[in-house]
């Protein structure tokens, strides 16, 4: 158990460091300069000369790619970001102030999409090939062709055009400063995005729990319970959920990247002022710093979820879990084993 | 085979058998149904390309009497603030996103192939690296990568090309991976082997041709994904220039006149945009289902 | 379905029923062993003329195919009778799990199954067999991959079955039975805290039985029990069921192994192409001429013990080409090689 985790926190940050130089390369070799791009933007006006120069050094072409690279990863590590030259301030304070944003929108989104996609995935595997499995696939299949910000697009038309149940985008109102804003207005701004993240998450999970609990169904283990007598509903319950929440558990984190992928376009619709809006701004502006910062944090979101869901095996199933110690107790218990 | 029963009760000999249990009555699910439904499917495909193409120039053109109408008879999908009509640019926008996205899914299928192949065949070393670089595409969120690539490149059609090419092929190389070093075991290829082919023929003559009806099906799936993560690059407003007309261009200026109530500019492209991708799904499932061995019974 | 004609059925049988049937000669195509008793005047399960059938695509056929329908079960006639072990011998993949789990009532969703099942003189339909499961007849899977891998076993048993669902006296009833099971068969307290996966081979064949058991059934199905066993190890391992039978149960006996079938059944029924060519009393192996099927004769002679010869004029097209397990037998006895054992740890304790 130790060496599995081991193993796979090394290979994390091991990934991680690969994506940084992944990262650091595609902003640098960019023809999008961010000096040319922020000339007249009011932080670079005003920008203190060593921070220009530090700018300079990143992202310019005078010294090597490589040694460009070790600079700023290792002011990264000691958490200098650098400066944001779109939003004016330093880009961990950019960063710290959304995302939790971007966090509490994830967070919503993924719990209600697992357990709503689990819910449907299961009923329709009950039913399979009935009336209900057919809506719930067709539902599904339609879902996963439907782009986030359209269904966005949609959501904002119905419910805060025509209805005017929500606020059309932006998420403080103009004149308003965000340190005025209730949490109940930061609520109402979250739902609208949530439920569209959410709805576009929920098709990956049904489906995917859908084609395991038909497995599970054909598996010995469920038809030997429907031959004991048990219905399929209990069979589900008794023997289905518990063989069936794991793989939608480990599905579900290692969901993140479409989740963030989503939020991106969520964000920059009901202009959420999350993680993914600033990206898409930094990425826009040529703001490299931010641009790049964003991306290593996606990158290391999403393989936490990973790391999460491999562990997630180790811990749950007994079979690994009671692996090292099923010997033992076997020769224990296998000394009672007379025959009668 | 059929026993004589000498004693079974005579009464029963001339009722039919009761029936226990009925096959659930199947639902023209044969293969050429599937068949058709593949070429039905590619045939609008088509049309919507080759129209989208012809309409191109009528689309861009502006009509300032008839502007920001509601979709009617004369304009089915209604007018922009330009007097556009919708329909024709939706059209043209959808032909010039497929296309962008053809491109891309055709280029990353390339790129899968070739890296499945080598990762399966070019031994230990070629492998943990390919399996490791997947790993690390797969790690950084797709619409991230593709905002990276596209900057990185200057925007504009290669950007957004170039981006879905390089970040859609993973998943399949995984596939065309596994295949192939299934098939390697085979005893066929084993025999060929011992038979002094070389690696290469081996490769070319009795692997790719097995994983061929995979590879297209992945490829057919690809689409799909190419094209909505085409539109969702241009939408943000890293893909196609704003001159072209392309779908993702359309919805994101859709945006600003939402408020003016405007609902037709945003509803009826995304719902064609939609429309478009579920028959690329219909198609390559169909199409799976006709020549993937490992579903053709159903 | 037509209740008419199913009142027919009925009717007819029940005229039947009231014939003697103490006579030991062939009736409804099988004849009697000692133990094989009619309790009410029938048989406890009586299977008539069933057939089970796919459509599917022939495998050559090219892609406008249509599919076809193929009958892997065809005209099978069984019975099994009180306080007998009849044992169903046939190759593997022949039909016979196909057969167990009809019995059980539960089809395949593209089968077409058709014939009568009499259960205690009772015509079921599928809806009365779902009834039957987990009540009066219960199965006996092969192995202990038949459990849930997450859930221990102690209360997979308690839990699952019939009655599932219902808390309080009833759970707690179910939790007694099965420690005073567990206790009957040997099995220690400790063996109900272990997950499937922690059972030794003897532990887990105990516990499949006592899945069985927990429901007081009438008839067991117990699907090839012994896998990977050799003869000797299979007799001992079917002992348990030996004695349900003799507390007046029955089984219904499904393997591939004609010479535990002769071991340890009352009754044998071969399964052959789809049908059962023959049921007849274990006696009746004694020899080749109280057989009455080629096919049959052909395995008596494979038998080890006896002269193994291959018989020309009745091996010919009779052995056929599904039934490995029977020239398995033969190219057994012929090299003289005990059958590959797998190895399986404290066999028994």
């Amino acid at each position: 158990m130790a060496s599995f985790l081991l193993r796979n926190i090394l290979k994390f940050l091991l990934l991680l460091l690969a994506t940084s130089v992944l990262v650091f390369v595609l902003v640098s070799i960019s023809p999008l300069d961010p000096v040319q791009m922020n000339v007249d933007q009011a932080a670079y006006l005003t920008m203190s000369p060593e921070k220009k120069a530090q700018l300079a050094e990143y992202w310019g072409t005078n010294t090597p790619l490589w040694e460009r690279y070790a600079h700023w990863f290792g002011d990264f590590l000691r958490g200098d970001l650098g400066t944001s030259l779109r939003f004016n301030a330093p880009v961990a304070d950019v960063i710290a102030l959304r995302f939790f944003n971007s966090l509490a929108l994830m967070i919503v989104a993924w719990i209600l999409s697992g357990v709503l996609g689990f819910a449907l995935g299961i009923g329709a595997a009950v039913k399979r090939g009935g009336f209900v499995d057919r809506i719930i696939k067709g539902y599904c299949l339609i879902l996963a062709a439907t782009p986030a910000f359209w269904l966005g697009l949609v959501l904002l038309i119905i419910f805060s055009v025509t209805l005017g149940w929500f606020p059309v985008g932006f998420s403080v109102p103009i004149g308003v400063s965000s340190a005025d804003l209730t949490p109940f207005d930061s609520l109402r701004h979250l739902i609208l995005p949530a439920a569209t993240l959410s709805v576009v998450g929920v098709a990956n999970i049904a489906l995917h729990t859908r084609e395991k609990a038909l497995d599970t169904r054909e598996s010995e283990f469920f038809q030997f319970a429907e031959a004991r007598g048990l219905s399929t509903w209990q069979a589900m319950r008794q023997h289905g959920l518990r063989n069936l929440l794991l793989p939608a558990l480990t599905l579900q984190f290692a969901q993140v990247a479409e989740l963030f992928g989503g939020s991106v376009l969520v964000e920059q619709v009901f202009s959420y002022p999350g993680l993914g809006s600033a990206a898409v701004t930094a990425g826009l502006g040529g703001d490299a710093a931010l641009l790049a910062a964003i991306a290593l944090i996606s990158a290391a979101l999403v393989f936490l979820g990973n790391l999460i869901a491999n562990i997630l095996y180790g811990v749950i199933d007994p079979r690994l879990r009671r692996g090292r110690h099923a010997r033992a107790k076997k020769d224990r218990a296998g000394a009672e084993d007379a025959p009668s | 085979m059929l026993l004589r029963r000498p004693d079974s009760p005579s009464a029963l000999n001339g009722l039919a058998l009761p029936v226990l249990h009925r096959p659930r009555r199947e639902r023209a699910s044969n293969r050429s149904h599937t068949l058709l439904v593949f070429g039905l499917a590619a045939l609008l495909l088509t049309t919507l390309v080759i129209s989208g193409r012809a309409v191109n120039e009528l689309a861009m053109l502006t009509d300032f009497t008839q502007k920001n109408l509601g979709p009617g008879l004369e304009h089915w999908f209604g007018t922009d603030w330009m007097g556009r009509d919708m329909f024709l640019r939706t059209l043209a926008g959808l032909s010039l996103s497929v296309l962008v996205g053809l491109l891309a899914a055709s280029a990353s299928a390339g790129i899968a192939l070739l890296l499945g192949t080598v990762a399966a065949l070019g031994g230990r070393k070629l492998d943990t690296a390919i399996t490791w670089l997947i790993d690390l595409m797969l790690g950084i969120p797709h619409i991230v990568l593709l905002v990276l690539i596209s900057f990185a490149l200057g925007k504009g059609f290669w950007g957004v090309t170039i981006g879905v090419a390089v970040t859609h092929w993973p998943t399949l190389a995984r596939v065309i991976r596994a295949e192939i070093l299934q098939v390697k075991q085979a005893p066929y290829v084993e025999v060929a082997r011992k038979l002094g082919a070389s690696r290469l023929a081996l490769a070319a003559k009795h692997m790719l041709p097995f994983v061929f009806p995979q590879f297209l099906v992945g490829l057919v799936l690809l689409f799909p994904h190419a094209i909505l993560h085409e539109a969702a690059l241009t939408f943000l407003g890293f893909g196609l220039a704003p001159e072209q007309p392309a779908i993702g261009i359309i919805l994101s200026e859709s945006m600003s006149y939402l408020s003016a109530g405007y609902w037709w500019l945003a509803v009826f492209p995304g719902v064609a945009l939609v429309a478009t991708v579920l028959l690329f799904d219909l198609a390559g499932s169909s199409l799976r289902r006709l020549i993937d061995p490992h579903t053709a019974q159903e | 379905m037509d209740t008419r004609h199913n009142t027919a059925h009925a009717a007819a049988w029940r005229e039947h029923e009231k014939r003697a049937h103490s006579s030991s000669g062939i009736h409804h195509h099988h004849s009697h062993a000692p133990a094989s008793q009619h309790g009410e005047g029938h048989h406890l399960l009586q299977v008539e003329n069933l057939s089970i059938g796919f459509n599917r695509y022939e495998p050559q056929a090219g892609l406008m195919a249509r599919k076809s329908r193929v009958d892997v079960i065809h005209a099978l006639n069984i019975a099994v009778h009180r306080g007998e072990l009849l044992a169903l011998v046939g190759a593997s993949g022949a039909g016979k799990t196909l057969l167990a789990n009809t019995l059980l009532g539960r089809f395949e969703p593209n089968a077409c199954v058709e014939g009568c099942i009499w259960f205690d003189g009772q015509l079921q339909s599928q809806k009365t067999l779902a009834q039957l499961r987990g009540r009066c007849i219960s199965l006996v899977p092969q192995s202990v991959l038949a459990l849930d891998p997450l859930m221990k076993v102690g209360r997979q048993l308690a839990g699952g079955g019939r009655r599932a669902g219902v808390r309080g006296r009833d759970s707690r009833a179910r939790t007694e039975k099965q420690c005073s099971l567990f206790e009957h068969y040997g099995l220690g307290e400790a063996v109900a805290g272990l997950y499937p996966f922690e059972l030794s081979g003897g532990m887990a064949r105990r516990v499949l039985l006592c899945t069985a058991l927990m429901d007081d059934p009438e008839l067991i199905i117990a699907d090839e029990p012994t896998p990977g066993l050799d003869l000797e190890l299979a007799v001992r391992a079917t002992g348990d069921l030996r004695a349900f039978v003799d507390r007046g149960g029955s089984v219904l006996l499904i393997t591939h192994d004609i010479e535990l079938a002769l071991r340890v059944a009352d009754r044998v029924a071969v399964f052959q192409g789809g049908t059962v060519i023959e049921e007849t009393a274990v006696e009746n192996f004694a020899s080749p001429a109280t057989l009455r099927q080629p096919f049959t004769r052909a395995l008596w002679h494979a038998l080890p013990e006896h002269d193994f010869a291959v018989m020309p004029g009745e091996q010919g097209p009779a052995l056929p080409d599904e039934a490995p397990e029977y020239r398995n037998a033969r190219d057994r006895a012929t090299h003289a090689e005990p059958a590959p054992v797998l190895p399986v740890d404290d066999e028994e304790g």
